[in-house]
């Protein structure tokens, strides 16, 4: 079975989540008899070319104007973008971005036929212009290796377009696979709606439709439409292969409870700081810190001020590459109280660093991951009895350090992929 | 005429990953390269006008000084030149200097012990320096108020210097002598801001009505004051750093007390011969603590927003722990933590005085100050809570009285 793949970015250059998720899909693809072409908009080179075959579409002219492509380019051309568009972006790239983009602009931003098209493949300020150039290419990158596959497969509004342009011009089935949705970024009354759109005619014009949880996959049938038997949850996995937890030597003999993540409202980190408050009201060997940045990064900075534990609550700002395995390695408790996480990643990175980790159940992962400790998000109570529990009950400690450890190893990417092919396989006439 | 020299003694970039395990907080480099520009542009060329106007006009031109004890460690540490000339200068006996606080911190606000074992640490500082005895005292950024008087009185100091703020002042004028209405006996000097910050702040703005300003322009508007004395209080970088020697600022002050003395209705006096001289006309109540910082001349540069107070607060937590042992490290560490310029980084003033706030402020955001300064505390406290446990004994738990925050 063969695969067209539409990605945003793929490893090692990747801002976010997405990237390192569509590596451990198309590996565990492979490992289940599935090759894969991966079409991104920027490649650079380094990708790991031994699990699919890349395409970089800044590579490819764009050749065929075929008027389906044509009005979804019409469609989105107006769409100016603002930064509360940006997915997945904190503000140490913001400046670069702005650079880049400013470089793009001076170059000219008519589309002609014949011509190839530079992608940034970040989440830039014209991410719409991306999406719609991508499109384009996408279409006519699957009419030159239209032997080459059997399906289409999507992953996230970013590439949706890219994938209904190649249904469209080939024929060939369409899976989209939603890693998040616009309830995921904005609140209920504030979404972007021409993501919404967006993300509305990618599902209705699939096949099927993956989500990366039951949490998503409800989201997709009540806010979306989507017929229930038209989308099937395929949880995430983690690929920890090749890699050894790091040993740090800690400069704190006090415990420490991290947050790592972008501080953002769907993320929940004031509920953790009001969490943090109560826990430091019945102890004091507890440091908390709350790695990341985010656009409620100093809105929580005053919030632990104002509390008054700010010589116990620390920011770190952004971290970056070892950064973020030192931090884990430092940790006694890991806390995601995400108000809404389609998935989440980053528990099951803590707990295979050995970390015992509180999630709220406002997450996928909370349907997988039988060894984290669940909490509601908003229930700081709750959060703040089990972050103590952590921290002054060892045996409860090692036990959910020890099981979660194994947990997190067990989910595989190859499992993952197996339920995928399924899916491939149901839509393949 | 009476100038502050400060240096702070700015932190380096101490991230969480550093706290318990390296307790060196300072940016030596950006401190001595900083320290190596202003004395090349203020302090050395400047000290030296002013030696040669000493010289010129005999016994008739005075100055008063209060230098820091931060800036005097960093001083002796890297540009030990900078001393030597204001050795030179008291040598002549025509200049006063202040007592202050040796760490140019916000203790008179925070603790009274602290703030009185400053205070004498740094007067045996300057005696050691200078050979002098302090007489008159300051406080930092000219902090006061009615029981910060009475603090001072019960260390000896007669004379105070504080800011003329309009809104203790009302129509009276800061160009005479009053008392603290607590301490009778505590005369204090109030800075005439107009005539100061003339020089100090827009000697250079060439979009000023008044610019470019002369001796004679001075004289006259001295001139036009009635009252016993006018007191010039500035920051000494005025002259080099803040405004740039092409400014004109050294050719201004060079000739000024040519015009003045020549004219003879004024002399050059200092702070202790001043309230020798002049009786004070009346008390001047300042209940809440004034300073000589924007616009509101209050204490909200440094502890106006809550994380300002935050930090206050848990440094001086400290204190009651630090009692307890005798370690002049933490001591030491201790008080460059204690330095105002810390907390005025953290300031979210940025819209009114914020070109101020701005140009003073090695940090992009008041967000990365705090989080930097907060993460080099909790190194401290651990330090310090390691050193009482190994003392073996434990501090008697008091609460301590928090700070109002909003």
């Amino acid at each position: 079975m063969r695969v067209l793949m539409f990605g945003w970015e793929f490893p090692p250059h990747i801002a976010g989540g997405l990237g390192t998720a569509c590596y451990g899909i198309v590996k565990g693809l492979a490992e289940n008899g599935v090759q894969t072409i991966f079409v991104m908009p920027s490649a650079s080179g380094d990708e790991d070319g031994s699990v699919a075959t890349i395409i970089n579409a800044s590579d490819v002219p764009v050749v065929s104007t075929s008027s389906s492509v044509d009005d979804f380019v019409n469609m989105v051309k107006f769409m100016k973008v603002g930064t509360n568009m940006i997915p997945y972006v904190d503000p140490e790239q913001f400046h670069e971005m702005v650079e880049a983009e400013k470089r793009l602009r001076e170059e000219s931003t008519e589309k002609h036929v014949g011509e190839k098209f530079r992608f940034s493949g970040k989440y830039g300020s014209n991410l719409m212009e991306e999406v719609a150039r991508y499109a384009m290419v996408g279409g006519t990158i699957a009419m030159e290796h239209k032997d080459e596959f059997d399906l289409i497969h999507a992953h996230d509004w970013l590439t949706y377009l890219a994938g209904i342009a190649a249904k469209e011009l080939t024929g060939k089935p369409l899976v989209v696979h939603v890693h998040a949705t616009s309830f995921d970024r904005g609140t209920e009354d504030m979404i972007d709606t021409r993501v919404f759109d967006i993300e509305k005619r990618g599902m209705e014009a699939a096949d099927k439709v993956i989500a990366v949880s039951d949490l998503t996959r409800n989201i997709v049938i009540n806010k979306y439409g989507i017929s229930p038997d038209k989308v099937v949850t395929v949880h995430n996995a983690v690929d920890f292969s090749g890699r050894e937890n790091l040993q740090v030597e800690r400069g704190l003999k006090d415990k420490v409870v991290t947050f790592l993540g972008r501080i953002t409202f769907q993320k929940g980190p004031e509920y953790f700081i009001e969490a943090a408050a109560k826990v430091l009201k019945r102890t004091d060997h507890v440091h908390f810190v709350m790695a990341g940045s985010g656009d409620m990064m100093n809105r929580c900075i005053r919030h632990a001020a104002r509390l008054g534990i700010s010589d116990r609550f620390h920011f770190t700002g952004f971290l970056r590459g070892t950064d973020v395995q030192k931090m884990f390695a430092l940790s006694d408790v890991y806390i995601m109280p995400s108000v809404s996480e389609p998935f989440g990643i980053s528990p099951l990175e803590a707990m295979r660093s050995n970390v015992p980790s509180i999630i709220s159940n406002q997450s996928g992962a909370a349907e997988v991951l039988k060894y984290a400790f669940k909490v509601d998000f908003w229930d700081v109570d709750a959060m703040a009895d089990d972050i103590y529990a952590l921290l002054k009950y060892p045996a409860l400690a090692d036990f959910a350090a020890k099981e979660g450890y194994e947990e997190v190893n067990r989910l595989k990417w190859n499992h993952a992929a197996a339920k995928m092919k399924k899916v491939y396989e149901s839509v393949i006439k | 005429m009476y100038f502050q020299v400060h240096q702070p003694t700015r932190l380096r970039l101490y991230r969480f990953f550093d706290i318990g395990k390296d307790s060196h907080y300072y940016d030596d480099f950006t401190n001595r390269t900083i320290l190596h520009r202003v004395a090349q542009r203020c302090y050395l060329p400047m000290n030296r006008l002013l030696l040669d106007l000493i010289k010129k006009h005999g016994g008739a031109f005075k100055v008063t000084f209060s230098i820091t004890g931060s800036a005097l460690e960093q001083f002796d540490r890297y540009e030990p030149e900078v001393v030597d000339s204001f050795r030179e200068l008291a040598a002549t006996g025509n200049v006063e200097f202040l007592a202050e606080t040796y760490y140019h911190s916000l203790s008179s606000l925070a603790s009274e012990g602290e703030f009185k074992h400053q205070v004498e640490k740094h007067v045996k500082t300057i005696e050691d320096h200078f050979g002098v005895t302090p007489k008159a005292f300051r406080n930092t950024e000219m902090i006061y108020s009615d029981s910060i008087g009475r603090m001072v009185y019960s260390l000896g100091f007669k004379t105070m210097l504080t800011e003329g703020a309009k809104h203790i002042l009302g129509w009276k004028s800061p160009d005479y002598v009053y008392t603290d209405p607590l301490e009778n006996r505590l005369k204090l000097l109030l800075r005439n801001y107009s005539l100061s910050d003339d020089i100090a702040f827009r000697f250079s703005d060439r979009g000023w009505d008044n610019w470019p300003l002369t001796g004679e322009k001075f004289l006259s508007w001295l001139k036009a004051a009635d009252g016993d004395i006018i007191n010039l209080f500035m920051d000494y970088e005025t002259f080099g750093e803040h405004q740039r020697e092409s400014s004109g600022i050294f050719d201004f002050m060079r000739y000024l007390p040519d015009v003045v003395l020549g004219d003879g209705s004024f002399e050059f006096t200092t702070p202790s011969a001043a309230t020798r001289k002049y009786k004070a006309i009346a008390e001047i109540d300042v209940p809440d603590p004034i300073s000589w910082a924007d616009e509101e001349r209050d204490v909200t540069a440094w502890l106006g927003n809550e994380l300002q107070q935050d930090a206050f607060n848990k440094l001086y937590e400290q204190s009651e722990k630090l009692a307890l042992l005798n370690n002049p490290v933490l001591w030491e560490e201790f008080g460059h933590l204690q330095e105002s310029d810390h907390l005025y980084y953290m300031s979210t003033k940025f819209f009114s005085d914020g070109e101020v706030h701005r140009y003073f402020n090695p940090y992009n955001t008041p967000y990365e100050a705090f989080i930097n300064y907060m993460n080099a505390l909790s190194d401290f406290i651990l330090r310090i809570d390691d050193a009482v446990a190994t003392s073996g004994q434990e501090p008697v738990r008091k609460p301590v009285k928090k700070k109002k925050t909003k």
